[in-house]
Order: C-alpha cells, then structure tokens, then sequence
C-alpha cells in the first residue's frame, strides 16, 4: 500500500514540475499555456488519488473529499485556460489594429 | 412537476456533492442536501435555457473512460515534448468546424480539449459554427480534427441531445 501510495505521489510531483518547466521554457504565450493544464489533470490527479488511498487506509470510512477536488478543478482548469488564451487574442488584435493605425 | 424540479440531474449532483463534501452519509445531511438539491436548480433556473437530455449513460461513461486514458497518454507525450528541444515543436492554430450544436455539448467538448494535454480551446466563433485550437504540436491539422471528432465529439452528439 505504502509503495503504492508513493508511487502515485511521485507521479503526480513529477508531472506538476514538468508542467512548470513548460511555464518557464516555452518560447510563447499560447504554448505556455499547455504548461499548467496538463500539470492540473494528471499532476493533481495522480496526488489526490493518492491522498485518498492515505486518509482512506489510515483511518476509518472512506475518504472522497478528493474526488470532489478533482471535479471542481477538472471543470475550472479549462475555463481559465481558455479565459486567457481569449483575452491574449484580443490584445494581439488590438495590437495589430495600432500599428495599422500608426502606419 | 417540471416547474418544481426543472433539474432532476443537477438536484442528485448537487445532492452527491454535498455528501461528499461533508464526507459523512448521516441522515441529517442527506436531508440538508435533498434540500439544496432541490432548492439550487429552482432559483439558478434562469442561467439554464436549453433544455438537454442526457440519453445513453452508458456511452458517457465510455467516453469518460477513453478520456481518463487519452489524459493520461497525452500527459506523457507533451512531458516528452516539453523536456524535449523548443525547436521540435509546431504550435499552431486550428480552426476545428464544429458539428454538435447545444451549448452543453458545445461547452463540454471545449472542456474536454483544454483538459487533454497537447490541445486548449481558445475561441468560440460567434455563430458556435467553428472552434479555434490551439496545439502545441500539431504537424498534421487534419489528424488533430478526425481525432477529436472521431474520439470526443461523436459519443458527445450522442449523448446531449436537446428535447
């Protein structure tokens, strides 16, 4: 179980450090935004599940307060995302429309 | 019966969320959450237009179940392409022509590529006729579309049809 459980917690540490490199070394805007999505999915995932395991061998009942945690993150990791990736349109466009302007 | 309970799906989520959140079973909070249950979708009613029914559970499932696998897929193979050199990758744009037309269709299958590593949805075109991607390795557009089409947005048209 313990292996198991650590395991899943390297998993899940490896691919949020992966998702922060991507932050830090990705040459732009849009391709760093792939960075932190990917860390929230199976990153956080990998963790939770893992902290599940834990609490729920550890102690008595069941613990799924994770499962709740991965929902509420699985459906506002994307609206973020694409919230950004929206906003960094409209600024390029409006950058354009200045320098036809200036010109 | 429909005024009252406009949203028998979304009254069992939000019952099971609260169970979950409390973490317990115990009779007073199920209670407290057939409550809210019941009173949450009849006061959010206006922010729900289209009415959706959810046909074919089982081909839901399926399609959480390729998703769960294709996450996980993907997750390794953008780790491969971030460690990798930034001169390897082809980030592009795509404009992906949409076929499901129901905003919760709509809604979820641009969930669903923001949450796939390697793909986020940028842009909704006003009409709701094309969605705007973007890959942060794509050399192959036409392979990205077929695949989410054949993948994700087929079983969804299934499953959120609009009544």
């Amino acid at each position: 179980m313990e292996i198991l459980i650590a395991t899943l917690v390297f998993i899940g540490a490896f691919f949020t450090l992966v998702g922060s490199i991507g932050l830090v070394k990705l040459p732009d805007f849009f391709t760093r935004l792939h960075g932190p999505t990917k860390a929230t999915t199976l990153g956080v995932g990998a963790l939770l599940i893992a902290s599940s395991l834990y609490f729920s061998s550890q102690h008595e009942g069941l613990s799924l307060h994770e499962i709740l945690i991965t929902l509420f993150l699985f459906i506002t990791a994307p609206i973020s995302a694409h919230i950004m990736a929206k906003s960094a349109l409209h600024i390029k466009k409006n950058e354009e429309k200045k320098e036809r302007l200036d010109a | 019966m429909k005024k009252f309970f406009p949203h028998p799906l979304l009254s069992l989520a939000l019952l099971v969320a609260w169970l979950l959140l409390n973490n317990t079973l115990s009779f007073g909070h199920l209670l407290l959450g057939a409550f809210l249950g019941l009173i949450i979708p009849y006061m959010s009613a206006s922010f729900w237009p289209e009415h959706i029914c959810i046909k074919k559970p089982f081909v839901f499932l399926r399609f959480i179940a390729i998703l769960l696998y294709d996450i996980v897929v993907a997750n390794i193979t953008v780790a491969l392409q971030v460690l990798g050199e930034n001169k390897n990758l082809h980030p592009s744009f795509i404009t992906y022509p949409l076929s499901i037309q129901n905003q919760l269709g709509i809604s979820v299958l641009a969930s669903t590529i923001s949450l796939t590593p390697g793909t986020v949805s940028c842009d909704l075109s006003v009409d709701q006729s094309t969605l705007l991607i973007h890959a942060l390795s794509a050399q192959d557009k036409e392979k990205v579309i077929a695949h989410i089409h054949q993948r994700y947005e087929k079983p969804l048209m299934e499953v959120f049809v609009q009544c």
